[in-house]
């Protein structure tokens, strides 16, 4: 199973994310945001850093990039998404997940081990949890505070579109704790916190990270 | 040239702390009269040729502002002087 790990201009993570695909036994293929052409992949991770300087808003030029513009397309069909820190928030800005990311109410930037509750084991990217387990991942990110209105917020908790949750503290500020969310459809996932940091007993908090790479090519087999 | 500029901020829902760190800056500067402060982007953009007030919206809502968190204003100012 081959996954894409689009690289922006000021993207820093995406090596690492490529490394956790090989972890998990997927094939990491890298893509380059100007292209539009997504190498036949069967699904994509976003990965984090500070795309384009994040100059706009986070995330709202790399949104608009022609790679994006194949990967809406794409996720709208059902490709496998996930959003990772900066790519949270490039999903967010395409429209691709509700809500936004703004800044840190501290205004710190913040870099920490985090406790993260699964409340979604059934999707694309979570299947290889409990629902209701607890992992820790690294979180580090300056506009991380998820917010919408309390009307749009209330929608999303009612679909049950909430993935994972802040449990030992909240680290920046987002409404009602939450840390990461999905589309609809269960097929695109976006999260503040680093799962492919926490993939090796040696750099990581845990290996509690490699479970959304598993998720995904466990599906990708079963499909 | 025709300038348009479009002011971009906050919606009032959302939560400002850079606006309040200016609040709080302004309290200890002995500005106590001022009860709340609102930060934003302010972009200035010249146009070739008459404005196209829907494009210039379309431009505003879809790539200056987000419009989930943010709201956007839109001024003409018809006669730039330079």
């Amino acid at each position: 199973m081959r996954i894409g790990v689009i690289t922006f201009p000021g993207s820093l993570d995406d090596v690492d994310a490529a490394r956790a695909v090989r972890l998990a036994g997927g094939e990491a293929v890298a893509l380059w945001h100007a292209d539009d052409d997504l190498a036949g992949v069967d699904a994509v991770v976003l990965p984090g850093g500070f795309s384009y300087g994040d100059y706009l808003r986070a995330g709202a030029i790399a949104a608009r990039a022609p790679m994006m513009r194949t990967v809406v397309a794409q996720a709208r069909q059902g490709l496998p998404v996930l959003g990772i820190c900066n790519g949270f928030q490039v999903l967010c800005e395409a429209g691709l997940l509700p809500g936004a990311l703004t800044r840190n109410s501290h205004l710190h930037f913040r870099n920490r081990d985090q406790g993260l509750l699964v409340e979604r084991a059934d999707t694309a990217w979570t299947s290889s949890y409990e629902q209701g387990q607890t992992i820790v991942v690294p979180v580090k990110n300056g506009e991380g505070r998820y917010v919408g209105s309390d009307a749009d917020l209330d929608a999303l908790e009612g679909e049950g579109r909430v993935v994972v949750r802040y449990v030992g503290g909240n680290p920046n500020g987002s409404s009602r704790d939450i840390a990461g969310v999905t589309s609809a459809d269960g097929r695109v996932v976006g999260l503040m916190p680093h799962p492919e940091h926490a993939v090796e007993v040696l750099t990581g908090p845990s290996v509690d990270g490699l479970g959304f790479f598993t998720s995904v090519l466990t599906g990708l087999v079963a499909a | 040239m025709p300038r348009v500029v479009v002011d971009v901020v906050l919606k009032p829902e959302i939560s400002d702390p850079q606006g309040q760190a200016v609040l709080g800056a302004l309290g200890r500067l002995g500005h106590g009269g001022v009860s709340s402060v609102r930060q934003g982007k302010h972009f200035v953009l010249e146009v070739e040729g008459t404005p196209d007030p829907a494009e210039l919206r379309q431009i505003a809502e879809t790539l200056l502002a987000n419009p989930v968190i943010e709201d956007v204003e839109l001024h003409l100012v018809p006669e730039a002087q330079d």
